[in-house]
């Protein structure tokens, strides 16, 4: 073996770490350890100017182990890779150190302790580099076609989209019928157009498009796999099928909560939702000479603190629909913040009230009582603007009522292994920038599973699930973890714990020599999760990159400070 | 093929995501960058809502994989002079203006930014502080290449006819080249996305608030650069007048936005972006309490109730719903003293405080109205690009093969900004795949 180069590069992340840590003192010590060739510090390591500093320094130094330190590998740890890769050095002799959630973040009043901590993590980054292996990974094929869950206007979009780039898709519907929640609704704002004139021609491309099988009513029964190459059974009617896809977009919507025992709903006949009252207006409506709207009906309440963002406009949109049908009625919407961001959600706003509807702002510790005897007669409400208790005729009151995550959410974050956040909903990769995708690679979200949101963003949603989607199917391969679990099969004894422990069904046994059963795993599903590494008796299962050998040697050294 | 390249204008988050997830795609992608670099607004930002996560922190790996994606074609520093032709085939002119810097051969080590002698207003820090005239926009540009601005330049503006070059005898590359010359290019694609985002709004018109006169008022995005690690105080938020600590912050929201006078749409991110900055005072200094006077208080996205609560009951945020009417300074200490009526008291009061941050208006940025006229797009009334099929088709624009995404668009924060980057990137694949199909 040629002798070890260790190459160490301590961020300063402006003044995020070298605000507090000592990072010259650092890069000072991590000069005296063994092994080490070169150490120097940067302002941004991951700059342009940074990552050309790394590469230059693994060829002047022949570098062949690199340490950085910096901030998450969660976030950054790719590109370092990635610009070793680029210098010749194989993507794996990269260690990550995290001086900045680890030292100066969580000790940014103790910056003596926490230059220390600093020394020690790149001193045990230097011991593990010392030890690791180039590592290569595998690469698999993607199947060019998608499956798709849920036929609402978010699924039935990603599927068209997919099918006219060119792929094919099973799009799984568990209802009878194609076009989810929006078959309920009467018009769609802020454009006021009719949900049947966007909703019948879409239905109608996607029956009508050969790439696309619609299976409907269908269930999903098992999923397993990975990405490029998902198999999914599918209970259809009496009958199961099996299809075999290479990405999953969850598109399954949400659902209206139906506020039982809310302000007489349930109590009095006309006390409707949103729902309700779109179902009678696109028939006929009773003649009334007064309606009140009340938002935010079970939503941001201590047992349901989120803003489900589209109700106000479903309001507006409502009470805009009613003084057009009856002009001479007195309207009224009671509300907490009017949540009508953007152009044309303000706009028409604005315009509600020029036409005379009434809006009051009430506080939730004040919430609004409907009265009545056998129906509801009147709303009472405190005008929080005016300061005065109202009492308002109300011959309809229609509430607003929140998204809720669908029922079956619990079941397919399992059946998937993606997670949901506290409320519910999907959980995206990332808040920010991976706003459509799953951490685990081939799943992606869309449309109200992931969050509430009105059609343009549910579409806009799901065009940028099947841009996920179509990018492993495009380039028709994936390359697979390479920090995966193996096992040494001398050591094994068969006993089976890692294969009931993986949670990705990764690890089979299989005979050996003279028939013995030992655990075998395959590395395309795997990972590198290390379940399957602690719970191995026998210490035959070890994790590339974290194996036994390095992770004694960095307690040896932490354990000897 | 034509059609298997495209044109991609505005190179902030929207515009890097569309290129990224287009070149994944296998397409050839034109990214063109008024600017010396990519990175956009979302770079001038500290952190970002809901949490909190460091801005350029999460951009800088996106700018640098966009940049270097073999099938990204980098075109910074350049604008766009004409367009023709249509889905499938359009031809468009690029100016490329000289940087007076050879892309090649500067190595970005900055010898000739510390010895440039002339100072300007530095627009990447809101002017804030001053830039070199040879200067690189902020650390973490991409291309990591210099630039020597030519309107202020001692040896371009001819102020210093021949005698000053300092840059030039500092730099050891010999990257800096006087005879570099306006450059216009053509290119032939089969889409176009625009992404060119949005302008902080030019409070001076609001009098009342007395922006540009009572100098501890400021506007959010500079407050975004005081708060900066990278900012002109390195992270410390001291306010102008004297440097000193603020303790107490007002925060001013629909500042020129929700007013028929000035603009009338909301800006859909100012809530939630004066939330954070109200946080991240308080986590500089745990002596700071600050006011939020807000309309609505709209913060319907993800966990972004939570995060109100979390400031309420945390940070030291509270809320007042009230417009301010007017703010008056204190000519001893230079405080900002705000007047406003607490709407939910019916009650006229004041409130003295060491800053006061106005959220003004977002709007699309300089420029877009001619860009918009050259491409043969429609604008609404406000300048965003006109949406003819908002709900079935979000990104499409009133010209077939031109799409849009981000805040030109509509308002919007920077996660929907990104879904519909690459819902614009879905698109131009489907377009590309099958146009007939698709076009009426």
């Amino acid at each position: 073996m040629s002798e070890v180069r260790v190459g160490v590069f301590v961020c300063h992340c402006g003044s995020n770490i070298g605000g507090v840590v000592d990072v010259p003192a650092v890069v000072e010590h991590a000069r005296a350890l063994p092994h080490v060739a070169h150490a120097e510090h940067n302002l941004y390591s991951c700059s342009e100017a940074g990552l050309s500093s790394l590469q230059r320094s693994i060829r002047e130094h022949s570098l062949n182990r690199v340490v950085v330190a910096a901030c998450t590998p969660r976030t950054h740890e790719p590109l370092f890779r990635t610009a070793c890769q680029q210098a010749g050095l194989n993507r794996y002799l990269l260690e990550f150190v995290n001086i900045r959630e680890h030292c100066s973040w969580i000790h940014s009043r103790e910056p003596g302790k926490a230059t220390e901590k600093a020394i020690t993590l790149v001193k045990m980054g230097v011991v593990k580099a010392c030890l690791l292996e180039p590592q290569e990974e595998a690469q698999s094929a993607v199947a060019p076609a998608a499956l798709v869950i849920g036929g609402g206007v978010a699924g039935m979009s990603a599927a068209l989209n997919l099918a006219r780039q060119g792929f094919q898709v099973h799009l799984v519907e568990k209802q009878p019928r194609l076009g989810g929640r929006l078959l309920n609704l009467d018009r769609l704002g802020p454009t006021d157009e009719a949900a049947a004139a966007m909703i019948e021609p879409l239905i109608a491309a996607v029956v009508g498009h050969r790439s696309i099988s619609v299976h409907m009513p269908a269930s999903l029964a098992e999923i397993d796999g990975f990405v490029g190459n998902f198999r999914v059974r599918l209970g259809e009617g009496e009958g199961r099928s099996e299809v075999l896809v290479g990405t999953i977009i969850v598109a399954t919507g949400a659902e209206v909560l139906q506020p039982e025992g809310l302000y007489g709903y349930g109590l009095f006949p006309n006390v409707v939702t949103h729902v309700e009252l779109e179902r009678r207006l696109k028939e006929d409506l009773p003649e009334i000479r007064s309606a009140v709207l009340i938002n935010c009906v079970g939503s941001r309440i201590p047992d349901r603190p989120y803003c489900s963002r589209i109700c106000c406009m479903q309001s507006l949109k409502n009470a805009m629909r009613l003084k057009a049908r009856l002009p001479e009625a007195r309207v009224a919407v009671l509300h907490r913040d009017q949540l009508t961001s953007g152009v044309q959600a303000e706009r028409y706003y604005r315009s509600a009230r020029q036409a005379g509807i009434r809006f009051f702002r009430y506080e939730p510790e004040q919430p609004p009582q409907v009265v009545g005897e056998s129906r509801a007669e009147a709303v009472v409400v405190r005008d929080a603007l005016r300061g005065r208790e109202l009492s308002l005729p109300a011959d309809l009151v229609v509430l607003a009522t929140p998204l809720v995550p669908g029922p079956d959410n619990q079941a397919l974050s399992r059946l998937l292994k993606v997670p949901l956040d506290e409320s519910g909903f999907f959980l995206e990769a990332h808040a920010k920038l991976r706003p459509v995708e799953f951490a685990t690679d081939g799943v992606y979200v869309c449309g109200t599973a992931r969050w509430p949101a009105d059609v343009a963003e549910s579409v806009s949603q799901a065009y940028a699930a099947a841009s996920k989607a179509a990018i492993p199917m495009r380039s028709g391969a994936v390359r697979a973890e390479a920090i995966t679990a193996f096992s040494d099969r001398a050591l094994c004894t068969g006993c089976g714990t890692c294969v009931v422990c993986c949670p990705f069904g990764a690890i089979a046994r299989q005979p050996w020599e003279g028939g013995r059963l030992v655990a075998q795993v395959n590395t395309v599903q795997c990972k590198g999760c290390g379940c399957c590494v602690a719970a191995c008796h026998s210490g035959a299962m070890q994790q590339r990159g974290t194996t036994d050998a390095q992770v004694l040697q960095m307690i040896e050294v932490c354990a000897s400070v | 093929m034509t059609d298997q390249w495209v044109l991609v204008i505005g190179a902030g988050i929207a515009g890097i995501q569309a290129s990224i997830d287009l070149a994944q795609m296998g397409f050839q992608v034109y990214l063109v960058e008024r600017t010396p670099s990519i990175g956009g607004r979302m770079a001038q930002l500290d952190k970002t809502f809901p949490t909190n996560d460091c801005a350029i922190c999460i951009l800088a790996p996106k700018m640098i994989e966009c940049a270097g994606h073999e099938n990204v074609h980098l075109l910074t520093y350049s604008e766009v002079l004409h367009a023709d032709g249509r889905l499938g085939e359009f031809r468009v002119r690029v100016r490329r203006k000289p940087r007076y810097v050879d892309e090649g051969r500067c190595t970005g080590c900055g010898e000739c930014v510390a010895k440039c002698p002339r100072r300007v207003a530095d627009e990447f820090n809101l002017g804030l502080n001053r830039r070199k005239a040879a200067y690189l926009p902020f650390p973490q540009a991409v291309p990591r290449v210099m630039t020597i601005d030519p309107e202020t330049c001692l040896f371009l503006t001819k102020r210093e006819k021949n005698r000053c070059r300092l840059c030039e005898e500092v730099c050891q590359a010999g990257a800096i080249d006087w005879d570099q010359r306006e450059e216009v290019i053509e290119l032939e694609v089969g889409a176009i996305v625009l992404a060119t985002g949005f302008d902080p709004y030019d409070v001076s018109p609001l009098k009342e608030y007395g922006f540009g006169t009572i100098r501890n008022v400021i506007t959010g995005l500079q407050y975004e650069r005081l708060v900066s690690a990278s900012g002109p105080t390195g992270g410390e938020l001291l306010r102008p007048t004297d440097g000193k600590h603020p303790r107490r912050i007002a925060f001013i929201q629909c500042v020129g936005s929700r007013d028929v006078n000035y603009n009338a749409f909301c800006s859909s991110v100012c809530c939630m972006f004066a939330t954070k900055e109200a946080m991240l005072a308080h986590e500089h200094d745990r002596e700071v309490s600050s006011t939020i006077f807000y309309t609505d208080l709209r913060a319907g996205g993800k966990r972004f109730q939570e995060f109100i609560a979390r400031a309420q009951a945390e940070y030291q945020v509270s809320y007042v719903r009230g417009r301010p009417g007017c703010i008056a300074e204190d000519p001893e200490t230079g405080n900002p003293i705000v007047r406003y009526e607490e709407t939910t008291a019916r009650a006229l009061r004041e409130m003295e405080v060491d800053l006061a941050v106005l959220c003004q208006a977002l709007v699309p940025r300089r420029g877009h109205q001619e860009l918009a006229a050259l491409l043969g797009i429609e604008l609404d009334e406000h300048g965003f690009v006109r949406a003819p099929n908002l709900l079935g088709n979000p990104a499409d624009t009133t010209v077939p093969g031109i799409l849009a995404c981000g805040y030109c668009i509509r308002p919007q924060d920077i996660p929907e900004s990104v879904a519909q980057a690459s819902g614009a990137a879905a698109r131009v694949a489907e377009l590309l795949a099958a146009p007939a199909e698709l076009v009426p």
